[in-house]
């Protein structure tokens, strides 16, 4: 049985930091220029008690009104976070109570962040090629925002909170092609939060300067973005090559490169170093911030609401990051 | 590849301080301008003129432009 994107929505909370806010509380910053390089003007954060599950469930309502989509229809649920309710139970149960969705669904997390969404889709892919399931609803909801600094204002510049909500289905607007998936976990490291589960379960009061007069304490998410930004350099033109190869089609079959949308300075760096045209790879951040696992579907949708999208073409869609964990594959629109 | 090219491409990196003093011997991180994205903007820079790729740490152990410059010129050989 093959599988389709049925229906994408998604949902941002009230809340919203802008440049000139960041400006404010970082004056001797040059936020403006830095937010300008990396193509973010405005982030939307979660309330003090907005979690990310409860923006799974916007996200999910948000789908089911706006695609004409039952509840009662849904037989598996994927819910893609790094910001879980508890330890246990797994979120997604708590998801399929609050959404109504019947009893005899599957549910499962996954911990992934920036590469989360092209992984659901495989995940999602799987379950329905092996008969499991035939409707799947892929949630994907972060609030990196509860673990930034307050005095970080390298990360508090480039997250911003969202999550989405998509329907994998054995029949769809855009079936789901072969997938390329990588892992580097020596890149564990550069991409943290290192205290607060089981290994290291005390949170440290003490902040640490992370080299670049960024505050944090290792109860804080840590990003060396710097060393991100050379892993991602090195490995994602690969990624898109062996995407394209997997898929049996070339650059140039390929109307839209939607990438996780990590900042517009890096991925202008790999659309030139992977000389692609400007119009066949779509930003959208200004107004959201790199919003982790959700990223990839914002701009997908975002795509595809600026111009309608003829039959039979493809889009490249692709994550990478925390990890380091790297995902592509190619959607063709019916 | 030679270091005046090479302090020239790195100070270009700064958009506010005065980099007209830059040498070999500067030290770069000593200036309030200096960022993680100066820093992925070296990488970007080193990746796009000499098809070297610097790492994260090889930025955080230099401390003098000279220091960059010898690790890309080890890396291009």
């Amino acid at each position: 049985m093959q599988a389709f994107i049925k229906a994408v929505s998604y949902y941002l909370p009230e809340n919203k930091l802008t440049n000139a806010e960041l400006s404010a509380l970082f004056p001797e910053w040059g936020v403006e220029k830095i937010a300008n390089k990396i193509g973010i003007d405005t982030r939307h954060i979660a309330a003090g008690d907005q979690f990310a599950s409860d923006m799974a469930i916007a996200a999910a309502q948000q789908l089911f009104e706006e695609h004409n989509v039952n509840p009662a229809e849904i037989n598996f649920i994927l819910y893609c976070t790094q910001s879980p309710d508890y330890f246990l139970p797994t979120t997604a149960c708590i998801i399929q109570d609050k959404l109504g969705i019947p009893v005899k669904a599957g549910a499962l997390d996954f911990n992934l962040g920036c590469s989360g969404y092209v992984y659901g889709l495989a995940l999602a892919k799987g379950l329905i090629a092996a008969g499991i399931a035939t409707n799947i609803l892929l949630l994907t909801s972060e609030t990196y925002s509860k673990f930034i600094h307050p005095k970080d204002k390298g990360n508090l510049t480039i997250f911003g909170d969202a999550a989405a909500a998509t329907l994998v289905s054995t029949e769809g607007f855009a079936a789901i092609g072969n997938f390329e998936l990588g892992t580097d976990g020596k890149g564990a490291g550069n991409l943290m939060v290192k205290q607060g589960a089981i290994r290291y379960p005390e949170k440290s009061a003490d902040t640490v300067q992370d080299g670049y007069g960024n505050e944090q304490s290792p109860g804080n998410l840590h990003m060396d973005g710097p060393e991100i930004f050379a892993f991602t350099s090195k490995e994602i033109p690969a990624l898109i090559t062996d995407t394209l190869k997997k898929n049996g089609v070339s650059k140039a079959d390929i109307g839209q490169f939607i990438l996780h949308q990590a900042n517009q300075y890096m991925l202008e760096h790999l659309r030139k170093k992977m000389d692609i045209a400007p119009e066949n790879f779509y930003i959208y951040m200004a107004n959201v911030g790199n919003t982790v696992s959700s990223s990839v579907p914002i701009a997908l949708y975002e795509a595809m609401k600026e111009k309608p999208v003829q039959p039979q073409a493809k889009w490249l869609l692709a994550g990478f990051g925390v990890g380091y964990s790297w995902a592509g594959t190619v959607i063709t629109f019916i | 590849m030679n270091i005046e090219k090479f302090v020239s491409e790195f100070a270009d990196q700064f958009d506010d301080l005065d980099t007209s003093a830059f040498t070999p011997e500067t030290l770069f991180k000593e200036n309030d301008e200096w960022s993680s994205m100066t820093a992925l903007s070296v990488i970007a820079m080193v990746d796009d003129s000499y098809a070297v790729r610097l790492t994260g740490d090889d930025i955080r152990n230099s401390k003098t432009i000279q220091q960059i410059y010898d690790i890309v010129l080890a890396k291009s050989n």
